[in-house]
């Protein structure tokens, strides 16, 4: 073996020399990887015609044919509605529970993330059992411990647990009061949106205004104050543009008012305390992150420990806090997909389950499927990724 | 004029309420009375979870028994899982046959026993055995077909056997195909690299669910035709490559966090590409990634209850049809309670193994 001039070693074949050997290596690497995939095509096309399925996306503009327990913001019929729409409205399913799930799980998670760093023993012992026990215990349990052993042995309607005079808990659900618009409801919703938005500027001034003058503004109250004194104005105005429908006990079941069905509760209430106790954990790493320097500062610069909390340990902890809870985020939504096991409707159960097995387009759904939670996640993720950068350290 | 001591007073002990018990409470339970009444709430919580859950499951509730006939307490009535023992723990494997299930346990935990604790220094032979030996030795007593002994077909395998071996099976696969596949990712090969990525990302992306229905209903599909693997077959390869894409990242972890010189030592001192990695970089690399992938694996133990969902009878699932079995009416509440129990004990038992051996790894300067 000998060395050339430029150091590169050469030998007794040109194998021997890396940049060769990669390419090499590489050139094997498509030839097989792309011999394994016309293997798999081939097959399949073998398969699917001898079962005699068609590919393609016929078949999404065939009527479906079959109910569906929770239609939200849709109108579906067994009879007229076709496959596609029953796509749509397992999309709209899993975005409804994920999005509630979210929401529910980061306030359970921060409360107990908070709790399991109290410096009450007791409180901080409760915090801890309930992360530990939550955690170590696999989701589809939970689900089916909240369906089959909680939501479905509550009382009949005839006998529903009653909460005040119009709210109802049995087997069936829970049903409330229903908010029905009639004519002139556009103007409360625009007082809503219109408060909201003055928020944010009154926000915006708030902090210039203190920049400039020291002058503190409570831009907290100022906000809940207008969001909720512009909508009851509006209706004033209006005249009160809307009706409550209150629900009742029907011949056999509770008709009227809104309800939540138990395969939505125990899918939500399963999906929030499980991914709540992961984010407690993160919540809780986070803050220990931030150095007791930090607090020790704050409050020899005078700030009450809730100021320090709230503008000085919070805003660090978010940057170690922000990147694990975007991945729990994600987990949640892909574990929505276990609504399969209790009946909720969701993309997985509807379209990977119903519609595949009446169809047979097994590829095609499955595939349709993915590539939705691929997307969800990608959008999760550029979101928090943006989030993140906003919030990040600026360094010089 | 001797007002002034002269000798010095002995030392009083500290306020009473500030040590011993007294001042412990002080301090950590009503330091303020926000802190006062927490502590009573949590409390009043405490006494008020823990007195219903000891008086459902031990004070009212039934142990002897054979049937729903015997269930007359008002808590939980254990008879269920007492009459149904024997399916939970080995689904429908034939009764006379269930000792070969116990013997591979016996083997396993003793190969556990030694490849997890201290007693033995040098792992080499333990290792050999937990690896080679038993894994040949288990497919050998469960499935049967020689040594005389009967085959019993998968579709008998069921209960905690089904989930320890769907678990045991998957990571011992996903392990070393996470490695490969973190290789790829960091490889300097483009081609290599972007496969890997596109694996590994797709995967993290979708749900087991969906991983699990394309193994279950597209695997025939890609197969020649004639070719056909059973269910289980079909749930481990959909649960092992779903688990390595998350082995790879957890490996990928450990991989950046060893510095470059440690490969440029390895390079200089004359090894090869294979050699410096499994002599140099992935020992230390696996080293510290080892708290993650017990956590890997502690999410993969729990993933493999959804193998419901495609149909295979394991622990939850076999549960879950006895809960629905006509003279057992009502009985999903001590199921589901049970199920939740065995699963705690083997996860609590595998997260408390990864602090210890954290702690155990942990040869640097700690403060």
């Amino acid at each position: 073996m000998t060395t050339d001039v430029q150091g590169s070693v050469t030998g007794d074949s040109i194998f021997r020399d890396p940049r060769y050997r990669a390419i090499f290596y590489q050139i094997l690497v498509i030839a097989l990887f792309v011999s394994f995939v016309w293997y798999v095509g081939h097959n399949t096309a073998i398969n699917l015609e001898k079962r005699g399925i068609a590919s393609g996306f016929n078949f999404l503009s065939q009527p479906a044919g079959f109910g569906i327990g929770i239609v939200l913001l849709m109108d579906y019929s067994s009879q007229t509605s076709t496959h596609l729409d029953v796509l749509i409205i397992g999309i709209i399913n899993t975005l409804a529970v994920s999005i509630s799930g979210i929401f529910l799980a980061t306030i359970i998670g921060f409360i107990f993330g908070v709790l399991r760093l109290s410096k009450n023993w007791v409180v901080n012992k409760i915090a801890a059992v309930y992360i530990e026990v939550i955690r170590n215990i696999p989701l589809l349990v939970q689900l089916m411990f909240w369906y089959f052993a909680v939501l479905s042995v509550l009382p009949l309607t005839k006998d529903s647990i009653q909460i005040g005079e119009n709210f109802l808990i049995n087997n069936r659900g829970v049903s409330f009061p229903a908010i029905i618009p009639s004519n002139g409801f556009w103007l409360i919703t625009v007082a809503f949106l219109v408060a909201i938005v003055a928020s944010i500027f009154i926000r915006k001034w708030a902090h210039k205004r203190q920049d400039l003058t020291g002058q503190v503004f409570p831009v907290l109250w100022a906000s809940i104050g207008l969001i909720i004194a512009l909508p009851v104005i509006a209706s004033l105005i209006m005249g009160n543009p809307f009706t409550v429908n209150y629900p009742e006990f029907g011949r056999f079941s509770i008709t009227g008012g809104w309800s939540l069905e138990p395969e939505f509760l125990a899918l939500l209430l399963g999906l929030s305390i499980y991914t709540g106790a992961f984010i407690a954990e993160i919540v809780r790493s986070g803050i220990n992150a931030v150095s007791h320097g930090q607090t020790e500062a704050a409050h020899s610069l005078g700030l009450r420990p809730g100021i320090t909390t709230r503008l000085v340990i919070l805003p660090q902890a978010l940057r170690v806090i922000v990147p694990p809870l975007t991945s729990q985020y994600l987990n949640l939504t892909k574990n929505s997909s276990l609504a399969t096991a209790i009946g909720y409707a969701d993309i997985t159960a509807l379209f990977a389950g119903t519609s595949l097995n009446q169809t047979g387009q097994a590829i095609e759904c499955i595939m349709i499927t993915m590539i939705f939670y691929l997307s969800i996640s990608l959008l999760i993720s550029m979101f928090m990724n943006w989030y993140n950068k906003r919030i990040a350290l600026v360094e010089r | 004029m001797a007002i002034v001591k002269t000798e010095r007073h002995e030392d009083l002990p500290p306020p009473v309420s500030q040590t011993g018990v007294i001042g412990w409470m002080r301090e950590n339970l009503f330091s303020s009375p926000l802190n006062a009444l927490l502590t009573v709430v949590s409390l009043y919580v405490i006494w008020w979870a823990v007195s219903g859950i000891v008086s459902y499951a031990f004070i009212n509730a039934n142990f002897v028994g054979e049937t729903r006939e015997d269930c007359t307490g008002t808590g939980a009535c254990w008879v269920f899982i007492k009459a149904r023992f024997g399916q939970i723990m080995y689904g429908f494997y034939p009764v006379e046959e269930r000792w070969r299930v116990d013997v591979g346990y016996v083997l396993a935990a003793i190969g556990l026993f030694f490849v997890l604790s201290d007693v033995v220094k040098d792992k080499k032979w333990s290792a050999i055995y937990m690896f080679v030996f038993v894994p040949v030795a288990c497919y050998f007593l469960f499935y049967g077909g020689s040594f005389g002994l009967e085959v019993v077909e998968t579709s008998q395998w069921g209960g905690l056997f089904l989930t320890l071996v769907l678990a045991s099976v998957s990571i011992f696969v996903s392990l070393p195909l996470g490695i490969v596949l973190a290789l790829g990712r960091r490889s300097s090969m483009p081609i290599v690299r972007m496969l890997c990525v596109g694996f590994i990302e797709f995967v993290r992306g979708v749900p087991l669910i969906t991983v699990l229905f394309m193994a279950s209903v597209m695997l025939p599909l890609f197969l020649p035709e004639g070719v056909n693997f059973d269910k289980l077959i079909r749930a481990l390869v959909g649960m092992s490559l779903f688990s390595a894409a998350y082995m790879a990242e957890v490996v990928r972890g450990g991989l950046q966090a060893i510095p470059k010189g440690q490969m440029e030592a390895a390079k200089s001192l004359g090894l090869g590409y294979w050699q410096a990695m499994g002599l140099i970089i992935l020992p230390q690399a696996l080293k510290i990634s080892i708290p993650s992938i017990v956590n890997t694996f502690i999410g993969l133990f729990k993933d493999t209850t959804l193998v419901l969902i495609i149909g295979l009878l394991d622990l939850l699932s076999i549960v879950k049809a006895g809960t629905t079995d006509k003279e057992w009416v009502g009985m999903a509440t001590e199921g589901y309670v049970f199920v939740a129990a065995v699963f705690w004990v083997f996860c609590f038992g595998m997260s408390r193994y990864s602090i210890w051996l954290e702690n155990k790894l942990h040869t640097g300067h700690k403060r």
